[in-house]
């Protein structure tokens, strides 16, 4: 079992002709996800890499090959509209990789998703993957195998550092959810932590902050009140200072608030282990998973 | 971006946005020059990017010219927040009945821009917000369908009780929503939007941020940018598509990914030693960023060690090692260097380290030791 993903899904990519769009799909396919159709207006009746059908619009692509789930790859500032174009053509998870979208494009795409009841995870994340079932963005295949543990981060190769470090200790993974490092995303650490608390397969959750905003601290109030599963979380940025906007754009101390050592305390507050360096997460979910 | 107050001023103005007249000197004498013309009594204020100004002197009343020249004198090249002040902005002052705040902020856990307005408006409304917090109506905006114009109205009532004010406090809400908007702001504030006795509101203070991720599609807001406001190595590190922050340690930081390049950073203090900079080389392979990285980073003489962690995922370790190798034989090194790299094409990028005389470790946490030691001790080990 696993959350968001699995043998089931049926993955439209839009812009999959771009650069990041075209190689990400290869490794997608190989890692054997069901790739059903790409997406790149004006290239609609080509096929990809002689296998995959390209439609003009998300619609045609849903209408012929039923796709449930949509990867994105297209320029910041296209992808409001592709986001917004992929829900409204019935597809009920939509995976946003690209970084740099406008804040305010999100105060619009957010709404329309949520009264539509679909999913969105991201912008500017690494996208979802559940080992030996399906792979959804960029995050690499090789670095996960089958498992208990939930995985949840707001950033990319810190992710895979700390499941490579896991994946190296034979401790395996249901999902690994990128939630992605804007100030505004579809998806937030609630969500998934809740998704895995109803996933009978995962046993224990690594869960993956940073500074800025207060996901974490409502996370850690979620997993005092409503979780029965074990978490283990690490908070980066402990040594940022207040006022810069560190590489992610959510990632910033506003005044005093959003610091480091402000999340760690509601995660010490609410049971959740804490994990001083990511190589700490092996031994504190290794001990929790027995 | 920040943006200064004359620049923010001029953007709302542009919306219909009442403001004093004011123009911009370098020197006391421009001071003194504007001054005159302008024939009335003037604030000189310091134009840098940081709150607080009036506390810490940088905002000064000035009743003729020669006070100007004088006070201009005086905020000139003075320290605010630990940045110089390069020019003043000489502005006609208003004469003050009452200071309003009146803010636009993103909100992140509403996920939509929302208003914040208080009559207790001016340089204490950091106070006003902590410890009468019912004095600050918040409003939260559905971007979707904009401003409306009962919202518009109910925030004017709830700052005046004068219907002629309030109405005009609803359009300059108006308007401060185009601007903030249209300029793809993530802060756009009036404070203190200042009632004159005679009955007319006049924007005193303004300040804007904007959305990094809108600048693509604002050239004209991207012109704004005042790069004498920003550390030398932070300016090339943007030409070069790098993000880049100094800090004060001294070891320097070559990362692939901001989580990992926080980590990073924080298990170098963790060790005991101190991290010189923040540093993203991004997501893509090329050999460039690495030896633009590496240029900025020794240009700091405060650097002791550079450390790489790149964990390959999109980054091929074979692109970054062949980047160490091309800028090192252009620019020997004069620092030592400690190299860890796993992932994608990691056995290649460690024989074309080993060939060229460096060595590099798959372990994160023993490269961070082994660089908090050597920026130490000033030797590789
Ligand atoms: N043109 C003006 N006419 C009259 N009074 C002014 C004028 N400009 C500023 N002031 C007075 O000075 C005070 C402080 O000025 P201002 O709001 O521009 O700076 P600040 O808020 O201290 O700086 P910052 O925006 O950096 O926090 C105002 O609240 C107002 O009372
Ligand atoms: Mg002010």
């Amino acid at each position: 079992m696993s959350i968001f993903i699995n043998k089931d899904t049926k993955l439209v990519v839009q812009g999959i002709t771009g650069r990041d769009g075209s190689f990400h799909t290869k490794q997608a396919i190989e890692y054997g996800t069901n790739v059903v159709a790409g997406v790149t207006p004006g290239k609609g009746r080509q096929t990809f890499e002689g296998a995959v059908p390209i439609f003009n619009n998300v619609y045609d692509a849903v209408a012929k090959t039923g796709a449930n789930t949509s990867v994105i790859y297209v320029p910041p500032m296209g992808a409001a509209d592709a986001i917004m174009e992929a829900v409204d053509a019935g597809i009920a998870l939509v995976v946003c990789i690209t970084e740099g979208v406008p804040v305010l494009d999100m105060t619009k795409v957010y709404p329309f998703v949520k009264e539509r009841g679909a999913r969105l995870v991201g912008p500017n994340c690494p996208g979802v993957i559940s080992p030996a079932q399906a792979k959804v963005g960029i995050i690499p295949g090789r670095i996960c195998i089958p498992g208990p543990v939930g995985v949840v981060s707001r950033s990319g190769t810190l992710t895979y550092e700390v499941v490579y470090q896991l994946t190296r200790a034979g401790i395996g993974q249901t999902t690994c959810v990128g939630i992605g490092g804007d100030p505004i995303n579809g998806t937030n650490f609630i969500d998934c932590l809740s998704a895995f608390e109803k996933d009978p397969s995962t046993k224990a959750v690594a869960l993956m902050g940073e500074i800025g905003g207060t996901d974490e601290q409502e996370a850690a109030d979620f997993v005092k009140n409503h979780m029965t599963k074990p978490v283990v979380g690490f908070i980066a940025g402990q040594t940022a200072p207040p006022g810069r906007r560190m590489g992610h754009a959510g990632a910033i101390i506003s005044g005093s608030a959003g610091t480091a050592a402000e999340k760690v305390e509601a995660f010490k507050a609410a049971g959740i282990g804490v994990a001083v360096r990511p190589m700490d997460f092996v031994e504190l979910i290794r001990a929790k998973l027995h | 971006m920040n943006i200064h107050e004359y620049q923010a001023k001029e953007l709302l103005h542009g919306f219909g946005v009442p403001i004093p007249n004011g123009k911009i000197a370098t020197t006391p004498a421009e001071a003194e020059a504007i001054a005159k013309e302008f024939g009335v009594a003037v604030m000189v204020k310091a134009q840098v990017h940081a709150g607080g100004r009036g506390k810490a002197g940088g905002v000064k009343f000035c009743k003729t010219p020669a006070d100007a020249r004088e006070k201009a004198t005086a905020i000139l090249g003075m320290q605010i927040k630990g940045l110089t002040v390069e020019k003043v902005l000489v502005t006609v002052a208003a004469d003050i009945g009452s200071e309003a705040y009146v803010g636009i902020i993103v909100d992140r856990q509403r996920k939509k821009p929302v208003f914040m307005v208080s009559a207790a408006g001016g340089i204490d409304i950091e106070q006003v917000a902590a410890q009468t917090p019912e004095k600050i109506l918040y409003l939260p905006v559905d971007t979707r369908y904009g401003l409306r114009g009962y919202e518009a109205m109910r925030m004017g009532f709830f700052l005046y009780r004068d219907v002629k004010l309030a109405k005009q406090a609803a359009k300059i809400m108006q308007q401060l929503y185009s601007a903030f908007m249209a300029s793809g702001c993530s802060l756009a504030e009036i404070n203190p939007l200042v009632a004159t006795p005679a009955g007319e509101l006049i924007a005193v203070d303004g300040k804007m941020v904007i959305d990094d991720n809108e600048l693509d599609r604002h050239a004209e807001i991207e012109a704004l940018r005042d790069v004498s406001s920003e550390a030398a190595s932070e300016v090339d590190a943007r030409n070069c598509n790098l993000t880049f922050i100094k800090l004060d340690g001294n070891v320097g930081c070559v990362v692939n990914g901001a989580g990992l390049a926080m980590a990073t950073m924080d298990l170098v203090k963790y060790y005991g030693g101190e991290p010189a900079n923040f540093l993203d080389i991004g997501g893509s392979s090329n050999p460039e960023k690495v030896v633009n990285a590496l240029r900025i980073i020794t240009a700091d003489a405060n650097v002791k060690c550079i450390l790489f962690n790149i964990f390959g995922g999109i980054t091929r370790t074979d692109d970054v090692a062949n980047g160490i190798v091309t800028a090192t034989k252009a620019n020997p090194l004069k620092v030592p260097i400690v190299i860890r790299l796993t992932g994608t094409n990691e056995e290649i990028a460690m024989k074309i380290l080993t060939d060229n005389g460096f060595s590099a470790s798959a372990d994160m946490d023993e490269a961070v030791k082994k660089a908090v030691a050597t920026a130490k001790g000033g030797k590789a080990a």
